[in-house]
């Protein structure tokens, strides 16, 4: 390696381009990008392995200081039987699944008919109407829960699915609406006027040729959406307080704990397959969710 | 009304989109914009849980200010956001530049980053929960066999190695966030500007400082944004990792608003708290704002 080298990849280190990459050499990608990275994803990725290894081992090896924990030696699934069998854990998810996508669904209705309003038909006032929208994006769940239990009581919703499934939209809304926003503009209006010429109608207009066309959009709203619905945990925590109608996260945190016993396999079992459909959505989904996430944050 | 008309009312755009409108407002303003007021108010009055309460005015402020707890508790939340925000930012910004080098299998590495933000966080800080335990940490165990430590930490025990270690599972939450969309900054980025950098014989770190940063400043801003918004107003994983505890070490606004209304049971009081949240949240919006406006102006556009 002559000098004129080693120094012009020093100019290549720091930033992105690709154009130069191969003036960077092999020893020194190792050092200052699969180093670093690898300890990113073992840091990252750790609290997972950790979890599927602890639902994994019995009761002895979680509690005992001998051998390797790192590894499961008699690897038992009595964690997953207890709590699949024992506890509330297969109502709690069905609550989630039910939540969310009822939630969801609601959601993404409001929200393309508010976008395409907003972003669209550009009535009197759309461009306030979609500045507030931004705005409502911004009220964190933390600073309504209170008053929104008091909503939830007065119309007789407390402990019941249909307050989870009428308070999720007042985020997923916003963000949704949002999206698509930026979604729609980057569709054509010539395409929508070649329509109004040819007689259609907005209504033919927003089903026929806005829709089709916004599907990758609704995708990555959807998704979005119900992720988040899946998580949410404060609304849940306070509006709900039968066994029965707990999501997961709830259910988990506050009935697999009992006093100072804490069941740890049974606890990172439910964690674990209460992640799991979400991951496996994500997965499916890659790109759509990257999209809404980048997406919501860029316009 | 004949068909016709109806038809002509439906394609009049201003009717239309007070229509469409109508689903998404009707959710909004009861369920977030009453609510949102009804809180405020809530704070000036004596209510409890099971009966409303009395205008009491300011009286509720007035203790908070002088409650030692919601004093620890506005410090820790500041803590808690200045200091998690910053690292998130920098790791980020690492992690992004990282990644938007050429790797192998360079899409999967991407998506398997993005982990830690899609799993619930209450079910992700179980995990960590058991990480920091004061007996089985795995933590603890590695570094006792590396002759690190002659005993275990207490992660959770002590006032600020709670404070610590809560902020770890944060930033862990927080960076594949911060990452993801930084890296969707960067590869808008024109190669170009790196090739004129290095021929005027600017290093790494110039190219860094002078190119990327400035490039990057108004997606920075509103992903900052966002994450000090969601840091600030955080509730599940404190709520999951130490109820506030050791001695309030670890009590955020959001979490004690929790617990003073809730199974406290004085809504006046866990109202106020939250309402007290409300001048920083506008802070951030307005950083928000400006960060948006400068975006604008760098394209050579107009604000709008």
């Amino acid at each position: 390696m002559s000098e004129g080298t080693s120094a012009r990849s020093e100019l290549r280190v720091a930033a992105g381009a690709q154009a130069m990459d191969y003036l960077v050499t092999m020893p020194r990608r190792v050092v200052t990008v699969y180093l670093p990275l690898g300890v990113f994803l073992f840091v990252l990725l750790f609290p997972f392995y950790w979890m599927v290894m602890t639902a994994l081992k019995p009761n002895e090896e979680l509690l005992s200081h001998q051998g390797n924990p790192f590894w499961v030696h008699s690897p038992t699934l009595v964690h997953v039987k207890k709590l699949l069998f024992d506890t509330a854990y297969p109502d709690w998810l069905w609550n989630t699944v039910l939540v969310s996508v009822v939630a969801t669904f609601l959601s993404l209705v409001a929200s393309v008919l508010a976008a395409y309003a907003i972003e669209r038909l550009r009535f009197r006032g759309a461009r306030y109407v979609g500045m507030s929208i931004f705005l409502a994006y911004l009220v964190p769940p933390s600073i309504l829960f209170i008053p929104l239990a008091a909503v939830v009581y007065r119309l007789q919703l407390f402990d019941t699915r249909l307050a989870l499934i009428l308070t999720y939209p007042t985020f997923l809304i916003p963000f949704c609406t949002w999206l698509l926003m930026g979604y729609l503009r980057s569709i054509p209006f010539e395409l929508e006027e070649c329509a109004l010429i040819d007689g259609a109608s907005r209504l033919q207009i927003l089903g026929k040729i806005i829709l089709p066309l916004a599907v990758p959009g609704l995708i990555s709203a959807g998704i979005f959406a119900f992720t988040l619905s899946w998580n949410e945990f404060i609304y849940a925590l306070t509006f709900i307080s039968s066994s029965e109608v707990k999501t997961v996260p709830i259910g988990v945190i506050t009935e697999l704990v009992e006093g100072d016993v804490y069941h740890w396999g049974p606890l990172m079992a439910g964690a674990l397959f209460g992640s799991l459909p979400v991951v496996l959505l994500y997965s499916l989904f890659v790109e759509y969710y990257v999209s809404g996430m980048t997406g919501a944050v860029k316009e | 009304m004949s068909a016709g008309a109806l038809r002509r009312a439906l394609d009049n755009r201003h009717l239309l989109g007070a229509l469409f409108l109508i689903p998404a407002a009707a959710f909004l303003l009861l369920f977030l914009t009453y609510p949102l007021g009804l809180g405020v108010y809530l704070g000036f009055t004596d209510a409890k849980i099971g009966r409303a309460g009395a205008w009491i005015g300011l009286e509720n402020f007035i203790s908070i200010w002088d409650d030692e707890i919601v004093r620890l508790a506005l410090f820790n939340t500041f803590f808690y956001t200045l200091v998690a925000s910053v690292i998130k930012f920098a790791l980020g910004l690492w992690l992004a530049l990282l990644l938007n080098q050429r790797l192998p299998l360079k899409s999967v590495v991407r998506a398997v980053v993005l982990l830690p933000f899609i799993v619930p966080t209450a079910l992700s800080a179980i995990a960590f929960w058991w990480i920091y335990d004061s007996q089985f940490s795995i933590v603890s165990w590695a570094l006792m066999k590396l002759g690190v430590i002659d005993q275990y930490i207490e992660f959770l025990g002590e006032p600020w190695h709670a404070r610590l270690a809560t902020i770890a599972a944060n930033i862990w939450r927080g960076v594949p966030f911060v990452a993801i969309c930084l890296l969707a900054g960067l590869q808008t980025i024109s190669p170009s500007y790196y090739e004129a950098a290095s021929l005027d014989g600017a290093s790494g770190w110039q190219q860094l400082r002078h190119v990327t940063l400035p490039l990057l400043a108004p997606i920075t801003a509103v992903v900052m944004t966002f994450s000090v918004l969601f840091t600030f107003t955080d509730f599940q994983l404190i709520y999951v990792l130490t109820r506030g505890g050791p001695l309030n070490a670890t009590h955020l606004m959001a979490t004690l608003s929790f617990q003073r209304a809730i199974p406290g049971g004085y809504l006046g009081e866990g109202a106020a708290i939250a309402t007290a949240m409300v001048p920083f949240l506008l802070g951030a919006i307005m950083f928000s704002y400006f960060g948006l406006q400068r975006r604008a102006w760098q394209q050579g556009g107009v604000d709008r």
